[in-house]
């Protein structure tokens, strides 16, 4: 909320600077977001009133005027304004002096004839948008004096961003009460006295009972000239707080509710049919809003309605049907209390945000309305003439809301601020602010306000004292805690240890959104729902991810496209499945957190790498990565997790490719995949060449067995050698299984070290180089030993694989 | 007879052979040709045996001198001979030292990983456990049950991914408190860090960033004890003693009092790092905690903007770009190590 400084001081003036002033509102919690001149960037600008015109001998739209600028003799000054006319007194830029966009006014020629200076319009000058004619100032503006003193121009526009519980503080005299209580001074501002009913009429008004409305004051005005000039005091202040002057009518309205805080409307009074009456809105119910715009209602809206039916949304807008214009010469009045709890969420639904809905949503002081109009309508006579009737009340008793008396106990207050306060000054704070406060043992009974919708129980209390007081002026204390020992299980290998092993391996993280493009994300897992977004920022980021590859392929192909081809990424974090099936990773490993059964959030660890081994160097290859760089990386994570036993199982997934691809299994237990892109979405996807990727529960590497140490042979162990022949299609972990299978004492390790297939080998076979390693931890093998073992083992491979020594 | 001048011409003739070997093979032959068993001081030794009796121990002495001369000879060529061979192994061993070494794997952490580490650890000093939170929630642990009526105006302040009427995308790690206070008895000390949404993206806004919740529940904890915690941390954080701390009042359902933090590092501008408060009694009441025996502070940070204050980082945007070159400038960082 902008609003004037100067306005702000005829309220209370406390002998502070303006930013100590914005400091001392910052610090009460209405924070101060900018400050700035109320002075636009004009300089050598005057008072300057019309003493004639004559028309300009060559040019039918300019206008030779004579301006009395106080300066003895008048100037002659060419102008365009269709509103220049003798008599007016208006804004007059001298020769020398400049306009804010820059521009320096010097003597000039127009067809021919000279002209001394410039006389200006409000948006020449930066004060107004109006750029229909020059400034209208009044009559009495004396001339020659300068713009920005008649003005009063040296002032500051204040920006106070407000939280919603300070509804209370969105209007000068808010603002006010909260300067007095901090500096301890008494309002200034001006008293408001009624204004005295000088004809009897009178217009009918009802509230139905389950309206909105709990208190409904109004009056008729007769004879009133829409036409007549808002005086440049109120233009002015109305233009600091970012309101622009329309009519006196919308003007008055809107001061009153800066000033005062309560919204107010005013209805041309010939325009109305009937009784007006607060009631809730017939659904479907239609209304044309004074932007022109038109809404059909719901029956949990409040109307005020006339016999013709809607005639403006209840503290949100008013309707096209009723509004004032420049020929309405009577108007009824209106100030209105309408309940935020049945008032909160229609501006929204209805798309119509405006200052009096801001207002009405958090609360106007239930008891404000008769004084507002009576304000409204003393500032309305005084511009348009008029003659008031009486006011019209009609109020709810039972609605009007009630301000609960809560106790204050000083020792409670000491104990949340953390320090005592004395308790003089915690009586004089709460005096100030308005809120009633009665002795009582060990502290006080306190009742807020009207206007204090905030205030309900003991700890809104001490949020008072202590914001007056200031948060600032408090110690700053460190609480004494009980240290203790938290559990700190060995097994758990934090989520860090995780990405630092990544990140030693060249892997970079990054982090992307967790909604995705639909389309694309079809394209990796058409197996797999995703959850919709219903609003979502653009098509793009619509849905929920399933997977963490998509936004893996997305960095990839950004960090391409911007010539790094080469990269090696990882990212954690949460997949959604609203459907709780993937036959590729099993949704229900790990312990994520779930709010129901209607979605699946599970924490994955994902990885991409594409592009060069090593990056480019003269000790390097050029090699491209390939399946069993990114297999070395997963088996690391797993190597850390030691106790988790994972095995690779070929398994077709949509999106790798079949031949080079892999299943992880846990216990059984589908945990991830690791593979090669599917070679036939690198179009569809545009992809930038051939990348892998991994992905997996984190809760599969999560977990380590703490180490129990088994002795150390001090006998040499003993190699042994074998060269296998086998068909192509027995694997590595076939072998070995079937090694481990006949395991006989003392097999310490069996590893593969050559494949060879080719010249000399019949077809369809390969040859296995197998290692073995043979130990005991008591004595040196003997030869026999290591035969027998031996024996043992290629009887098994001969037995399961049809597998043979090669000589 | 023996002729000890003869045996002097042996020893100069050994000298001169061995002076000329070049190599350790060639002094090899020499030795062999000088000391081995056909070798003429071996061949000279031999000679003594058949001299007369009184002339026995001169020679033999004067023979073994020869010996030992010739002994030495061969030692100071050998070790000659080592040195060079050395010297020329370690000239063809050279290498250009200024080359680089194998190419490194260029990895790293995330800068927002980094700092949620660095912040995770400063508050594991003083005893706050790491915890997490689901981020699709439902209304009540991210609204309800943190004091947020419906269709309260302090909703309107958190742009809203609603799934339908009960599910969204979690605009806060508050929700975070609630889960803990229900399954948990206090004292309690936690930080809760993780991905936010809020349905707004422009140039100062990520559709999704990251928090931090801190909570203290304990018997006695004040609003001043707040302030001393954060003031701490932000020192800390910024690595500064030199910097100015601000709390103003301020307004979340969830807290009573609020206050926001503003910092203000070498008499900059202020910033606002933190929203905190004591723990509001709406919120005891609905995780089941007695407002008269516990209180407690609560704290919420926007991970993103303590980064870019820390690293200098002027578009948010780039923290989800993932571009390398940003990303890696982050390699060094010791945060989170």
């Amino acid at each position: 909320m902008k609003f004037s400084e100067s306005w702000l001081r005829s309220w209370i003036n406390p002998a502070v600077d303006s930013n100590t002033l914005a400091e001392n509102l910052t610090s009460l919690g209405l924070e101060v977001d900018d400050l700035e001149s109320a002075r636009p960037a004009f300089e050598n600008v005057v008072v300057g009133k019309i003493t004639s015109v004559a028309p300009h001998p060559d040019a039918d739209r300019l206008r030779v005027c004579e301006v009395d600028a106080g300066e003895g003799e008048t100037v002659q000054v060419v102008c365009g304004a269709p509103n220049a006319r003798e008599g007016l007194v208006t804004a007059f830029a001298r020769v020398g002096g400049r306009l804010p966009d820059g521009t320096r006014l010097k003597k000039a020629k127009l067809r021919g004839v000279e002209s001394f200076g410039m006389l200006c319009s409000g948006a020449e000058l930066g004060l107004a948008e109006d750029k229909s004619g020059i400034m209208e100032l009044a009559d009495d503006a004396p001339a020659g004096t300068d713009l920005s003193l008649w003005l009063d121009l040296d002032d500051t526009v204040i920006d106070v961003d407000l939280t919603p519980d300070r509804a209370d503080c969105l209007s000068i005299r808010g603002l006010a009460r909260d300067l007095s209580a901090l500096h301890d001074l008494p309002l200034t501002g001006r008293d408001i006295e009624a204004v005295d009913a000088v004809i009897a009429d009178v217009h009918p008004v009802e509230l139905d009972a389950e309206s909105a409305c709990a208190r409904f004051t109004g009056r008729v005005i007769r004879g009133v000239n829409m036409q007549a000039p808002v005086p440049t005091t109120i233009t002015e202040r109305l233009r600091r707080a970012d309101v622009r002057s329309i009519s006196p009518g919308v003007d008055v309205t809107n001061y009153i509710m800066l000033e005062l805080g309560q919204p107010m409307h005013a209805f041309d009074l010939d325009k109305l049919r009937g009784t007006v009456r607060a009631r809730l809105a017939h659904a479907g119910e239609r209304l044309v809003l004074l932007d022109g715009r038109e809404v059909e209602l719901d029956d949990s809206t409040t109307v005020i309605a006339d016999d013709s039916g809607a005639i403006a949304i209840a503290g949100v807008m008013g309707g096209a049907s009723t509004a004032i214009d420049e020929n309405t010469s009577n108007v009824f009045l209106e100030a209105a209390l309408f309940l935020p709890e049945e008032l909160i969420g229609k501006p929204r639904r209805y798309g119509c945000h405006t200052e009096s809905s801001h207002r009405f949503e958090r609360g106007v002081d239930p008891a404000g309305q008769r004084e507002a109009l009576e304000a409204a309508t003393a500032l309305l006579i005084s511009m348009t003439g008029g003659h008031a009737g009486p006011v019209t009340e009609v109020v709810l008793d039972d609605r009007l809301p009630q301000r609960p008396t809560v106790t204050l106990r000083a020792a409670r207050l000491a104990r949340v601020l953390g320090v005592a306060v004395p308790d003089e000054d915690t009586a004089r704070i709460l005096a100030r602010l308005g809120i009633a406060c009665e002795p009582v043992d060990g502290g006080w009974k306190v009742t807020p306000p009207s206007h204090r919708w905030d205030l309900a129980i003991e700890e809104d209390y001490i949020e008072e004292v202590g914001r007056v007081r200031g948060f600032d002026s408090l110690p700053r204390t460190l609480p004494t805690l009980q240290p203790d020992f938290r559990a700190a299980p060995e097994s758990r290998i934090p989520e860090l240890a995780i990405k630092r092993l990544l990140a030693h391996r060249g892997y970079q993280e990054v982090i992307t959104y967790s909604f995705v493009d639909g389309a694309r994300q079809e394209l990796l897992r058409p197996d797999l729902d995703a959850l919709v977004l219903p609003n979502p920022i653009s098509s793009e980021l619509g849905v929920m991810r399933t997977s963490l590859i998509g936004g893996l392929i997305d960095s990839w192909q950004r960090n391409a496209s911007r010539q790094q081809e080469s990269v090696r990424l990882f990212e954690t974090g949460l997949r959604f499945l609203p459907v709780i099936a993937d036959e590729h990773l099993d949704p229900r490993h790990g312990d994520d957190i779930q709010i129901d059964d209607s979605v699946c959030q599970q924490t994955l660890l994902a990885g991409l790498i594409a592009g060069r081994r090593r990056a480019e160097s003269w000790n390097s290859d050029n090699e491209p990565v390939d399946f069993f760089d990114i297999k070395a990386d997963v088996e690391a994570l797993f190597a850390q997790a030691a106790g988790v036993s994972v095995s690779f199982e070929v398994a077709a997934h949509p999106m790798l490719h079949p031949g080079q691809s892999a299943s992880l299994l846990v216990d059984g237990v589908r945990v991830g995949y690791v593979g090669a892109v599917n070679p036939g979405l690198h179009e569809p996807l545009d992809l930038p060449g051939q990348a892998y990727v991994f992905e997996l529960s984190m809760a599969a590497v999560n977990t380590s067995a703490v180490p129990v140490t088994a002795p150390i042979s001090r006998f040499p162990y003993v190699r042994r050698d074998l060269a296998l022949l086998v068909d192509e299609g027995v694997s590595h972990d076939d072998i070995l299984a079937s090694v481990n299978n006949a395991a006989p004492a003392g097999l310490q390790g069996a590893r593969v070290f050559d494949i060879y297939r080719g010249k000399g080998l019949p077809d369809g076979k390969k040859s296995v180089a197998l290692s073995l390693i043979l130990q005991d931890i008591s004595r040196t093998l003997v030869e026999s030993d290591v035969d027998e073992a031996v024996s043992a083992i290629v009887g098994g491979l001969s037995r399961d694989h049809d597998a043979r020594i090669r000589d | 007879m023996f002729d000890l001048l003869n045996l002097d011409a042996l020893v100069d003739d050994a000298r001169s052979r061995v002076e000329q070997a070049q190599s350790l093979d060639a002094l090899e032959s020499a030795r062999v040709a000088l000391l081995g068993k056909k070798g003429t001081l071996t061949t000279a030794l031999k000679a003594v045996g058949s001299l007369p009796r009184e002339e026995k121990p001169a020679a033999g002495q004067a023979v073994n001198r020869a010996k030992q001369a010739v002994q030495g000879l061969l030692d100071d060529r050998r070790v000659q001979l080592d040195s060079a061979r050395l010297a020329e192994q370690l000239a063809s061993d050279a290498v250009d030292v200024t080359l680089p070494g194998a190419p490194p794997r260029a990895g790293g952490l995330h800068p927002i990983t980094l700092t949620i580490e660095r912040i995770s650890s400063l508050f594991a000093q003083i005893g706050f456990e790491t915890v997490m939170g689901p981020e699709i929630e439902d209304d009540h642990h991210n609204f309800e049950a943190l004091n947020f009526p419906p269709d309260h105006p302090a909703r309107q302040m958190h742009d809203t991914f609603w799934f339908d009427a009960n599910r969204l995308l979690r605009t806060h790690t508050s929700s975070v408190q609630i889960r803990h206070m229900r399954n948990n008895q206090p004292p309690l000390r936690i930080i809760a860090p993780g991905r936010v949404y809020r349905c707004d993206s422009d140039m100062t806004h990520s559709p999704m960033f990251h928090q931090i919740e801190g909570l203290l529940v304990d018997r006695n904890v004040g609003l001043t004890d707040l302030m001393g915690h954060l003031e701490g941390f932000l020192k800390r954080f910024f690595d500064q003693d030199d910097c100015d701390i601000r709390f103003r009042p301020s307004y979340f359902p969830f807290t009573e009092p609020s206050a926001e933090v503003d910092i203000r590092i070498g008499g900059g501008a202020w910033m606002e790092v933190l929203g905190s408060g004591i723990v509001h009694p709406n919120v005891f009441k609905a995780v089941g905690i007695d407002n008269e025996e516990w209180t407690g502070y609560a704290f919420g940070l926007g991970v993103e903007r303590l980064a870019m204050l820390r690293y200098g980082v002027t578009d948010l945007r780039q923290f989800f770009d993932n571009d390398l070159r940003f990303l890696s400038q982050f390699h060094a960082s010791g945060a989170g190590a």
